[in-house]
């Protein structure tokens, strides 16, 4: 019989989305479960559990990290800020907006993880050009729309905040 | 009825035709508050895991689950043998597609397993984490047997036959002989000839099929949350093999990750899911996890093509000639069969230019291998890449260049209507209108002299082109000719409510690709409403109009045309009471931005707010002898084409490293004919994601099996997709040639982009390689092919 079952469960206790959070989990389960099981905080998304395609990209301590390849116990005493408040925040209204307009959104399941990646790389280099664009988001799957669209999202955003 | 002047949805004032307004539905999605399927719990909600064979094919001499059964959480724990005593099997054919066979297939294996990761044993638990646990307590006896894996070797005498009644193992053949193949060949000026090969790939959509299955016995209603492209379809298909009225089975398909044809058969997976609900009378949820997606999901594109053109002197295609197998896996999926993809490239190669004989053979095998099916752009891409290839094959052995070769044959525009070789009656199409606009688009001679240029310094890039056809908007003549619970019609009811907004719902489905988008622009510009008013509704057998969902292009072009003609309906349904309300004729009226106006002058008389208001809450101030409706559902369904084929033409240009064997995407051109463009930002946008994905299809993508029938790369670290740092901006331009079937004019435009890349992507790799006496025939160009091709490696 697996170890695991046997194993009790851990508190974890972190601040998600500015409100702190306390639940018993099994120590095997992985952030993004925690939140989307949990919490019921759904907007990230599980798409490969192995870390490739970057549709759990959530914000642990100001940096972003994919919610399948953190263990929630490792998040315990962690800020942890997924899309709904990055999006509650206002932080990424503009961008939001750009993708709206630009339709760099088709299915959308990819896009909560996109919004967190592009949004590390607006506060870092808003002047990013496409390559380096293209080079951020690269580990963020999009199926539906071929990234153009979301370059060209991003790029408009930067372009817009370079010039307030 | 009101006697209004006729209008059609191209002179209304207020319209929003060919417009990129946003798409209506895309605000949550981009706050997290999307709601996909495994975003819901249902009350007493548990998880299904299914144990799969871990052979491609093996007797089940015995199952013992005593201590999964005993296992923490486990609610239950079934074979095969238990579901399929709830649930009737379902064969994969197509009555149309003449001798076609397919044995009946379970939900799970019973007896035996015949593909590696055909479920066997489901096991369902309080979470999804216990369920896997249980999962690895049952203990299955398994016997392996000998497999035929390789597609080519199924037929051969000696290969294990899956289906012993069959006696072998094909499944369908087609052949078609048009002309006078031989003597053309024998009148050649050139002859070419190429072997090509397709790999097999799969969809990868981000979110996984998705199932929430819900039996309520006291009123034996199933409903189901189902990540799907055709709730209408899954309904018909749960009913039927359950036993259930269709009125009995609800399917609700929320926000759906992506789907691409990959969400629109019937697994066995889900119908157990649906089994395991009625035999625990609680809800199971089912979502497959990535590494099962691999060998789970259909499959496409498998194939292996000899093909021969002939051509003359002047550089006329003569004749084509080609056979054609593909292996499906060990059953014809259902309902679509596993036939319509090689039946689609018998079809469609040679579409754009006028050839007058042509022969083929197409072979579809059963092989111990997950089941291949439709996916996007079916066929598509096999068939153009066979043909442009042995275009720019005869244009190098005439030393012909490779845009005049085509224009020398491509169909004239002002031919149509016509019909191609094999049948395919084309309404409209644009051919050498488009491949005009494109080089206008191309500097070519440019990108020619650039190539010179760069050759000096060791530098290999290439240029490709590749003309198509693209099958939109199907007719019966597709799937329902054949037998098949998929409809060809869909409807649009539109209903106003009391303050004046306009509610929609349709049959159709959204994924992603903006039906929702087009259903509100079609429906503001037919009633005179601005799209903020607009609430669309898809996704529920209950509550929507019966139709086919979305696929096959189809969207745009039949639920557009039912928006527009219920559009028309509930405007003279407003125009009608408005009239009596302000005693003025109806045809004098029109509605423009959500009011009533005087149609010559356009000044306001009245609000529909205000039209709603009377209807609904005042109705006594009307006459007595008159009752209002401000509802109105139409269908439509294409009536005098089988298909709304579309043309488009596409330019790749590549840089080959001949050290490594890369390719360097550096640009990318189409364009596309998709007749009336509803928005042209979705219809540029579906054109680059398609390219992306064909793109995937020429370069990255390809399962990998072993000589046993495992796959070796099924993860989406070793299978490789295409992401954002290698892909090229991809300029898109548009000729416009209306459906002539519809009011609206418009088709399909979801399949080209994936159709046409790998062919553009061929021929550009192999011009680049043309100086090296290198050539591929197949997909993907992974490095190691292209270095084998240079000789570089064994």
């Amino acid at each position: 019989m697996p170890d695991s079952i046997d194993i009790p469960p851990v508190v974890v206790t972190a601040t998600v989305n500015g409100e702190r959070v306390s639940r018993a989990v099994e120590p095997r389960m992985n952030l993004v479960d925690f939140l989307r099981e949990e919490l019921e905080l759904t907007g990230s998304h599980i798409g490969c559990e192995h870390g490739v395609c970057g549709a759990c990209t959530v914000r642990v301590d100001g940096t972003i990290v994919r919610g399948c390849l953190m263990l929630a116990v490792q998040a315990d005493g962690a800020e942890v800020l997924t899309i709904e408040g990055l999006s509650e925040s206002g932080e990424i209204a503009d961008l939001q907006e750009n993708f709206k307009t630009r339709n760099a959104a088709q299915c959308g399941f990819c896009t909560p993880g996109m919004l967190m990646t592009a949004a590390e790389l607006l506060a870092e280099n808003p002047g990013a050009g496409r390559t380096e664009i293209r080079q951020h988001i690269s580990g963020n799957f999009c199926r539906c729309t071929g990234y153009q669209a979301i370059v060209d999202a991003i790029e408009e955003t930067g372009r817009n905040r370079g010039e307030k | 009825m009101a006697d209004s002047p006729v209008v059609t949805v191209h002179d209304r004032p207020n319209s929003y035709i060919g417009r990129s307004v946003p798409r209506p539905n895309v605000q949550r999605l981009l706050h997290g508050r999307g709601t996909f399927t495994d975003d819901i719990k249902l009350p007493r909600m548990v998880h299904a895991a299914y144990l799969r064979s871990p052979f491609a094919h093996a007797d089940i001499k015995s199952i013992n689950a005593d201590a999964a059964k005993a296992a923490p959480g486990v609610a239950g724990v079934f074979t095969g043998k238990e579901i399929a005593e709830l649930c009737e099997p379902w064969v994969g054919v197509l009555s149309h597609l003449e001798g076609m066979r397919s044995p009946p297939q379970y939900p799970m294996a019973i007896d035996r397993a015949r593909w590696q990761g055909e479920p066997v044993v489901a096991v369902v638990a309080e979470t999804r984490a216990q369920a896997e646990d249980a999962v690895e307590l049952v203990e299955v006896d398994w016997a392996e047997l000998p497999a035929a894996c390789d597609m080519t070797a199924a037929l051969d005498a000696d290969a294990p036959v899956i289906h012993e009644e069959y006696g072998n193992n094909l499944c369908w053949e087609r052949i078609v002989d048009e002309g006078d193949v031989d003597a053309a060949f024998d009148q050649a000026a050139v002859v070419v000839e190429d072997e090509f090969t397709f790999g097999r790939h799969t969809g990868v959509t981000l979110e996984p099929r998705a199932i929430i299955s819900s039996w309520d016995p006291s009123e034996e209603q199933l409903t189901v949350y189902m990540s799907t492209q055709g709730p209408h379809m899954l309904q018909a298909i749960f009913a039927k093999h359950f036993g259930l009225e269709e009125h009995r089975v609800r399917v609700i398909c929320k926000d759906v990750g992506g789907a691409f044809g990959i969400k629109v058969h019937t697994y066995g997976d889900e119908i157990a899911t649906a089994a395991l609900t009625m035999l625990l009378k609680r809800p199971v949820k089912f979502i497959p996890d990535r590494m099962e997606s691999f060998t789970a999901d259909i499959h496409a594109r498998h194939h292996t093509i000899k093909a021969r053109m002939a051509v003359a002197e002047d550089g006329k295609i003569l004749a084509i000639d080609f056979d054609d197998l593909t292996g499906i896996g060990p059953y014809s999926m259902y309902p679509r069969s596993s036939g319509i993809e090689i039946n689609q490239v018998l079809n469609l190669t040679g579409g754009p230019y006028t050839i007058e004989n042509y022969r083929a053979r197409g072979r579809v095998v059963f092989q111990n291998k997950p089941l291949m099916c439709q996916y996007r752009a079916v066929g598509h891409p096999i068939a153009t890449a066979m043909q442009e290839a042995l275009v720019d094959h005869a244009a190098q052995a005439l030393g012909m260049d490779v845009v005049e070769i085509r224009e020398k044959n491509l169909v004239p525009d002002d031919a149509y209507p016509t019909k191609s070789i094999t049948g395919m009656p084309f309404d409209k199409l644009s051919h050498h209108a488009a491949k005009d606009k494109l080089l206008g688009m191309v500097d070519y001679a440019g990108l020619r002299a650039d190539q010179e240029k760069a050759r000096e310094s060791g530098i290999y890039r290439g240029i490709g082109f590749a003309c198509m056809i693209e099958v939109t908007s199907p007719s019966p003549m597709f799937y329902g000719v054949g037998g098949a619970p998929i409809s060809a019609q869909d409807g649009v009811t539109l209903r106003l409510d009391a303050k004046g907004n306009l509610i929609v719902a349709s049959g159709v489905t959204e994924q992603g690709q903006g039906a929702e988008a087009v259903l509100s622009q079609v429906a503001a510009t037919a009633v005179g409403v601005t799209p903020d008013k607009i609430k669309i509704i898809t996704g529920d057998t209950e509550i929507t109009p019966y139709g086919g969902g979305t696929w096959a292009s189809r969207g745009t072009g039949i639920a557009g045309e039912a928006a527009a003609q219920a559009g028309h309906a509930l405007r003279d349904q407003v125009l009608e009471v408005a009239g009596i309300m302000l005693q003025s004729e109806p045809r004098k009226l029109d509605i423009r931005d959500n009011a009533v106006v005087d149609a010559d002058t356009g000044n306001e008389r009245i609000s529909l707010a205000e039209v709603g208001r009377v209807v609904y809450y005042r109705a006594d101030t009307l006459p007595k002898d008159y009752q209002s409706e401000l509802i109105a559902t139409r269908h439509h369904v294409p009536k005098k084409f089988p298909f709304a084929f579309t043309n488009g033409i596409h330019c790749s240009h590549v840089e080959v490293d001949v050290d490594t064997g890369v390719v360097k995407l550096l640009n990318y051109w189409v364009v596309e004919d998709c007749g009336t463009v509803i928005n042209p930002l979705l219809v540029e946008e579906q054109v680059r994601g398609g390219v992306i994905q064909g793109i995937g299809g020429a370069l990255y993508e390809e399962c990998l099996y072993s000589d046993e029938g495992q796959l070796l790369n099924g993860n989406l670290a070793d299978y490789l997709v295409p992401m954002a740092a290698e892909m090229p901006d991809i300029q898109v331009g548009h000729v416009t040639s209306p459906n002539s079937d519809s009011e609206l004019g418009a088709k399909g435009a979801g399949e080209g982009g994936t159709g046409g890349a790998p062919a553009a992507i061929l021929n550009a790799v192999n011009d680049a390689l043309l100086p090296l006496g290198a050539r591929l025939t197949v997909n993907p160009m992974t490095p190691e092919r292209v270095l084998r091709a240079l000789g570089k490696t064994e």
